[in-house]
């Protein structure tokens, strides 16, 4: 599976993503500058963490309106993967490729910490080697990850199953207090209808090593190479 | 033409700067406060265009990037009624 890892002036985990798809996936990766508009050649796009633009106007605000996003539009239409982690998924909501929109923490804090998330939806290429209700561990980066939608978007994110990752308690209650930002509803990823472009602000790629303290965002790594290899071997269900 | 856009958060939407702001000021001695929101000011300048021309441009760029519609308003004044305000400076 080809990956191609998009650096923004200001993107921090590109290095990390390009780590983990590289070392320990052995998958073929490649940078992505973010005045590219050729995505072509490759099957999954990931949109790193970090500051794109220094996050200016908005988090992701000037980021959504880059070349290498409008070339991602097309890129989705043809039925390519794409992942945004944390900063990553402010640029999706910004560009429209995903509803709603992240903001400032309720807290006001910025939050990096480990957190707790319970796996509402095992249905897309990221995350069907989960099994649903699953409790995962990876950390968290931000200072604005407030997942915020008008009343009828989170009615269609909840009758569309599109909401995939929730911040829960250890033991997968979802609970006000495990609410690090206050997101609504616990929100911590959605996926666009067609399961194909997922939107997180956790860190799966700081979370894919024993030596890190955890292998959970692994999986989600697994999965989308499931998609390709087909052949369930590391499928638990 | 100069043109001014006033960005803020929607009525309804917490603000959590404004509140923090508050607080500051109420532990100054400001317990009169009632609210508080924080908004964001852009001055635009731009090249020639009547100030109605102004508006419709500049209200195409709030609606493409300057502003988010799921949390913000904005208003827009061109030089003309920027121009009085500037004078009584």
């Amino acid at each position: 599976m080809r990956f191609g890892v998009v650096v923004f002036p200001g993107t921090w985990s590109d290095c990390d993503f390009h780590y983990v798809i590289s070392e320990v996936l052995h998958q073929p990766v490649r940078y992505v500058w973010h005045r590219e508009r050729e995505l072509g050649q490759l099957d999954c796009v990931i949109l790193p963490g970090g500051f794109s633009y220094g996050d200016y106007l908005r988090a992701g605000a000037v980021g959504g309106r880059s070349p290498v996003v409008e070339a991602l539009r097309e890129f989705v239409a043809g039925g390519g993967l794409v992942l945004g982690s944390c900063n990553g998924f402010q640029i999706l909501c910004e560009a429209g490729l995903l509803p709603g929109v992240l903001t400032r923490n309720e807290c006001l804090q910025y939050r990096c910490q480990s957190s707790h998330l319970v796996v509402e939806n095992v249905d897309t290429p990221f995350t069907r080697g989960f099994r649903p209700g699953q409790v995962l561990t990876m950390p968290i980066s931000h200072g604005e990850g407030k997942y915020y939608a008008d009343a009828e978007t989170l009615v269609r994110l909840k009758q569309q199953n599109l909401i995939v990752f929730r911040y829960a308690e250890a033991d997968g209650r979802v609970t006000k207090a495990s609410n690090p930002n206050g997101s609504l509803d616990n929100i911590a990823g959605i996926v666009n209808p067609e399961g194909r472009v997922l939107g997180m602000m956790p860190h799966p790629e700081r979370a894919s090593e024993t030596a890190m303290g955890g292998t959970d965002g692994l999986l989600m790594f697994q999965s989308l190479l499931g998609t390709l290899v087909e052949d369930g071997t590391f499928l638990k269900r | 033409m100069k043109a001014r856009v006033l960005v803020r958060l929607k009525p309804g939407i917490m603000d959590v700067q404004g509140a923090a702001v508050k607080r500051a000021l109420a532990g100054l001695g400001f317990s009169e406060l009632n609210d508080l929101r924080v908004g964001k000011v852009i001055d635009i300048d731009l090249d020639g265009a009547t100030p109605g021309e102004a508006r419709g441009r500049v209200g195409e760029m709030c609606r493409q990037l300057l502003a988010n519609p799921i949390l913000e308003e904005y208003t827009i004044e061109t030089v003309d009624d920027l121009a009085p305000r500037e004078a009584a400076r």
